[in-house]
């Protein structure tokens, strides 16, 4: 029932390396990550890869295959033809540290700047009514696995090294947009989006979207409702005239 | 040997789980100075794969839930092997401990009128689960993960360095404890990335590492459950309490087989998914035992009508506790009324519409979309039983998570005692949170009051640890260790799993001493940047003794209770019920030996009528038992 | 390049991609296509002629502002006889900046005309890039101005459609092939306002409680499934703006005759 696959895997470190070509048995139902173990177990012990689940719920193994970034764990391998070569390599956005696994420490930093959930000061635990069509938005955000394939696969950083100072990603634009829609957070996020975070960096060209694993609609409904509440504030006028008349619609300004 | 990267901290937590990142906030608030460590990325510890909820007595959906109630259901899901304390300490703390997510930012399922919502779960009374669709454990994991950021953010407004007070060691693998004469002094361990070590000085460690699962070949656990921390705090002098309890998920993937054992919720149960054989038959409803009848349906009518009216039906058999339905599959299909490729039917499709399906449990569906092609909500799902949870662990204090060694405590699934014989589900969740920061608090007061005192790693203890961890790379033309584990997983599976025998056991045994002989002469290639053929080396020494504990208690324990089926003595015996069976370093190997189980505080008691326990307990347990409905007492 | 995937430190790879299937596919489809509608319609809105043939009125030329429009196709005229270029270029500004700052035709222009990037996980050509916020690229914050003039043509759009219930001598009752071009072609103009992400916003995305606006969460849901499809509406709008000026262009040249129904 088997076969065996043509890989060629991007094996080397920070100094340089390069695609090396393998054959590998596969059976029936398998994924690239189970043959990349297979690989590992029975001729290159020493194949570094990250992973952890195999169940596409923790966002380690991600690569990329034949040049798209995926969770290998998720990639089945009767997607290929028997005789095609399959090409992993590690992500190419980040630093590579050895063969598949990259340095993703870039997300760390970033997620260490966006501001947490600021809570109202006087709402004890136990207190806090929300309800579900206010939590929904959030929580489609909340699926994030954080395997990194959104920020890996986003042009701003991918193919220039020097917007990742000022740019933090589609995943952390769009952590920033979870807690602006918040029905509780009580900071005002807009502003820091656009002028720390670099949000208008993003031209929504949607690659973050075609590559998210969980589905997320991080485009449509995290980055372009974060810009419209930024020209809310921002660019808009006559919005910010209205808004000094009107109810605020929560604590935030 | 090159001078070692050292760092110094108060208390350093291993594993950086539910429990592990409770357990830092917790410590870090009392003041101490943290170190978390984890085998993986931050973020990715097996707690994200926890699906079906956090159990809580909330009494949100059910206001009669309370803790009392609560109390009770675990210690009839554990078979009263738990320890009632830490039962206790649970059901009492873990309201307040999901509420308190909520103030780090958590989004739980609402209620109608705005509060957390609950879900039914095999083995609890009333809908007790704050969930978030069935993707909980990654909305535990990402909560406190922001909160630990948080909390740096603050130490960053205060002193400029946000790790200045807790800093997080990712991909850092600790291989050993290091002692102060009896007591704890620091941790020893390996960079993945560089393969170089770390020596850490902390008078206090807590171990929060998880399971064992990797040491079963169909397991729902990932790579990092090698019963790190068991192993650990073992060779540091800790015990460990009945590992024989291995809780069998009853249902697991079982096609393809790449995917064999990766978890199907019990939330599939839970919202109305109905278990079938190959002739079509609800066959749970032959599988009530004896100490659960009266509280399941006995007809298909009353189990359907107790989803939309639990108040005037009897639950469903389906949603017995897990060690029930396991075993029930299991007989199913060893009587060859299984599915094709060797489980049962679980259905929901005929249950459910689509919609609901899709939205209560979206993660399912694209599992089986994805990895097997399967759509649940036109087609059954085919599962069996897999290696899901270890109840017992490091034998620790209720109250403060203190393991025997001063210095060290656990908690979470690496700790024992709180789920007895058998866990029930959405239990785990909330005793990473209950326990993670007693443990915390506990570690804390002891680094209190050791005062100046504190102990440090000396040169000899590294020099014995490099050599250890080097082991592997000296050995040469040794076996793989890829072989080894492959080896050690499958005679878990067939002679350590879900159904024993004493025959069975022993010749486990005798494998295991092979095994632990072979895995001296394992050789690795490669050098030590992130080679992973010389990490799986070094966990196969943990998984192959705490392997060890596991059958060496099973074949002890003479009778069927909970996560601990024997063939050869079926039913429950009340004399095991007194016995707890305690595992420490033997020499080379490991020994077991009996301990007498803490007899239970009156009023706790009194939350039971005479005649459910007399389905436990020894006749002259239930005779020293105090008069029914008096709570007095001063045992 | 040595700052995107060449950059140091990266794995080092030659090819700007790895990429097997035909990605190139889509960017180029996409080009064809704008770009033929831009040829297509700088021609028509240059040409100043053919677009009224009654009762029909061309989408590019409504509504008609000048003194000069062809008589029968305007009934207000504010700009005067100084205008000597196409009345059309008066008023396309509009619909030309509301697609050209839509969220669905960034992503369509910066693919496939700008190649920034050209398919995902293929390098870019640029060796730099300052996204949407520096001039001119910041205005596409203005998107919101131009949906509301998009939402007053599409009401003026909507009239002529009405008005195209009428016979060539302005009787009612009458209803031509015309009139059904009309018709969708105003119809599917308001899908594609309404599916709008600006149009999402405006109802309810910029509340952070829906539960205490339900009229707007009810109308907020709605244009949101609207929204999924919202490409879908952008190039069958576009078509059908083009068809429809190409069919009254047809009509008002003689080359064909309207079929009437009634």
């Amino acid at each position: 029932m088997g076969h065996n696959a043509k890989l060629r895997v991007w094996r080397g470190d920070a100094s340089g390396g390069d695609l090396k070509d393998y054959t590998v048995e596969v059976n029936e139902g398998e994924v690239v990550l189970d043959v990349i173990h297979r690989l590992q177990a029975t001729q290159t012990p020493d194949l570094a890869v990250r992973w952890n689940c195999k169940a596409g719920k923790c966002g380690s193994c991600s690569a990329e295959v034949n040049g798209r970034p995926r969770l290998m764990c998720m990639c089945q391998m009767n997607n290929f033809a028997e005789d095609e070569v399959i090409t992993i390599t590690p992500m190419r956005a980040f630093p590579v540290i050895r063969d598949l696994v990259t340095d993703v420490s870039y997300n760390y930093e970033k997620a260490r700047k966006v501001p947490s959930f600021a809570p109202p000061k006087d709402l004890a635990p136990g207190d806090y009514r929300m309800q579900q069509v206010d939590v929904e938005r959030s929580q489609e955000f909340r699926k994030c696995i954080e395997c990194f394939l959104c920020n890996n696969t986003c042009h701003v950083i991918r193919d220039h090294e020097e917007n990742k100072e000022n740019f933090s990603g589609p995943r952390f634009l769009m952590r920033i947009a979870e807690l602006d829609m918040h029905p509780l957070d009580t900071l005002d996020r807009k502003k820091m989006a656009q002028e720390e975070h670099g949000l208008g960096y993003c031209n929504i060209t949607k690659c973050c979207s075609e590559v998210c694993p969980e589905h997320i609609h991080i485009t449509d409904n995290a980055l372009i409702p974060m810009k419209e509440r930024v020209a809310d504030v921002k660019y808009d006028p006559f919005f910010a005239i209205w808004s000094l008349f009107r109810k605020p619609d929560n604590a935030k300004s | 040997m090159a001078e070692v990267e050292r760092h110094s901290y108060d208390v350093i937590v291993i594993g950086a789980g539910g429990a592990g990142l409770r357990a830092a906030i917790e410590a870090r608030s009392q003041g101490m100075r943290t170190a978390i460590i984890c085998k993986s990325l931050f973020g990715k510890a097996h707690t994200v794969m926890a699906e079906g909820g956090i159990a809580a007595a909330m009494g949100n959906v059910n206001s009669k839930d309370n803790w009392q109630v609560h109390f009770r259901d675990t210690m009839r899901g554990g078979k009263f092997m738990n320890s009632w304390r830490m039962a206790e300490l649970h059901a009492m703390e873990a309201p307040q401990r999901v509420w308190e997510l909520e103030t780090y930012g958590a989004l739980f399922d609402r209620t109608k009128d705005g509060r957390i919502s609950q879900r039914n779960f095999g083995g609890h009374e009333y809908p007790r689960l704050a969930h978030v669709g069935d993707r909980t454990g990654l909305e535990l994991i990402r909560t406190l993960q922001q909160k630990i950021v948080s909390l740096q953010q603050e130490d960053e407004r205060e002193s400029g360095d946000a790790e200045s007070r807790l800093k997080v060691f990712a991909e850092l693998t600790i291989t050993k404890l290091t002692m102060d004469g009896e007591r704890i002094s620091g941790a020893f361990g390996y960079w993945r990335e560089s393969g170089r070590f770390v020596v850490f000085d902390a008078p206090a460690v807590i171990i929060a590492t998880g399971g064992i699962g990797k040491s079963f070949k169909v397991t729902s656990n990932s790579w990092e459950y090698t019963g790190d921390g068991h192993a650990l705090a073992m060779r540091a002098g800790a015990t460990l309490v009945n590992m024989e309890f291995v809780q069998f998920h009853p249902t697991g993937m079982v096609w393809p087989p790449s995917v064999k054992g990766i978890l199907v919720t019990e939330s599939v149960r839970g919202d109305g998914g109905v278990l079938t054989n190959s002739e079509g038959k609800r066959f749970m409803f032959n599988y009530v035992p004896e100490v659960f009848r009266g509280q399941y349906a006995d007809t298909e009518a009353e189990a359907d009508r107790w989803y939309t009216d639990p108040e005037n039906n009897k639950r469903p058999p389906e949603l017995l506790p897990r060690d029930e339905v396991a075993r029930a599959i299991n007989s199913e299909v060893k009587a060859g009324r299984g599915s094709p490729h060797g489980g049962v039917f679980l259905d929901v499709s005929s249950r459910l519409p689509k919609a609901e399906i899709m939205k209560r449990l979206p993660s399912m569906y694209h599992q089986f979309k994805e990895l097997a092609d399967v759509d649940i909500t036109a087609q059954p799902m085919e599962v069996g039983p897999t290696c899901h949870y270890v109840m017992g662990g490091v034998e620790v204090e209720p109250d403060t998570g203190a393991a025997k060694v001063p210095g060290l405590f656990a908690a979470g699934e690496a700790s024992g005692g709180m789920h007895g014989s058998n866990r029930l589900g959405g239990n785990s969740l909330s005793d990473l949170l209950v326990f993670g920061r007693r443990a915390g608090a506990g570690a804390a007061e002891y680094v209190g009051a050791i005062g100046a005192t504190r102990p440090v790693v000396t040169e000899a203890e590294i020099e014995v640890a490099s050599a250890e961890a080097l082991a592997p790379f000296r050995a040469e033309g040794g076996e793989n260790p890829y072989t080894l584990h492959t080896e050690l997983q499958q005679s878990m599976n067939d002679l350590v799993g879900i159904i024993r025998r004493e025959d069975e056991l022993e010749a486990a045994l005798a494998k295991l001493e092979v095994l632990k002989e072979r895995s001296k002469a394992v050789s690795v290639e490669g050098h030590r940047q992130f080679n992973p053929g010389w990490h799986l080396a070094l966990d196969l020494n943990n998984m192959i003794t705490v392997s060890e504990c596991i059958a060496r208690a099973a074949l002890i324990r003479q009778e069927s209770r909970g996560g601990h089926t024997r063939d050869d003595h079926p039913g429950m015996n009340p004399e095991w019920r007194q016995v707890n069976l305690i595992c420490s370093i033997d020499g080379e190997g490991v020994a077991v030996n009996k301990q007498a189980l803490s007899s239970m505080r009156p009023d706790l008691l009194a939350l039971f009528d005479r005649y459910e326990l007399s389905k436990y307990m020894t006749e002259a347990e239930l005779a020293d038992l105090p008069v029914q409905d008096s709570t007095k007492g001063d045992s | 390049m040595n700052s995107g995937i060449q950059a140091p430190g990266r794995a080092s790879i030659d090819a700007r991609t790895l990429r097997k299937d035909r990605w190139w596919i889509q960017p180029l489809v996409t080009f064809f296509f704008l770009m033929s509608f831009i040829v297509f319609a700088t021609w028509r809105a240059f040409a100043g002629k053919y677009y009224y043939h009654a009762p029909y009125i061309s989408p590019f030329y409504s509504p008609c502002l000048s003194v000069k429009c062809v008589p029968g196709s305007s009934d207000f005229t504010p700009i005067g006889a100084w205008w000597t270029l196409s009345p059309s270029l008066l008023i396309l500004i509009f619909p030309l900046g509301f697609r050209m700052t839509c969220y669905y035709y960034r992503k369509a222009y910066f693919r496939s005309f700008w190649l920034s990037p050209p398919a995902c996980g293929v390098a870019e050509p640029h060796k730099k890039y300052t996204g949407e916020r520096q001039f001119p690229l910041i205005l596409n914050n203005a998107h919101r101005w131009f949906f509301l003039a998009g939402l007053g043509l599409n009401v003026i759009l909507t009239w002529d459609a009405i008005l195209g219930f009428r016979n060539a001598q302005g009787q009612w009752g009458h209803m031509g092939f015309g009139t059904l071009v009309l018709i969708f072609n105003a119809s599917m103009l308001w899908m594609y306002s309404l599916s709008c992400h600006t149009c999402r916003h405006a109802l309810a995305g910029r509340l952070n409680h829906f539960s205490k606006h339900p009229v707007r969460y009810k109308a907020w849901t709605l244009v949101s499934k609207w929204n999924h499809h919202h490409m879908k509406f952008a190039w069958i709008s576009l078509g059908g703006v083009a068809f429809a000026d190409f069919y009254v262009y047809l009509l008002a040249s003689g080359h064909l005759t309207d079929l009437k129904f009634f």
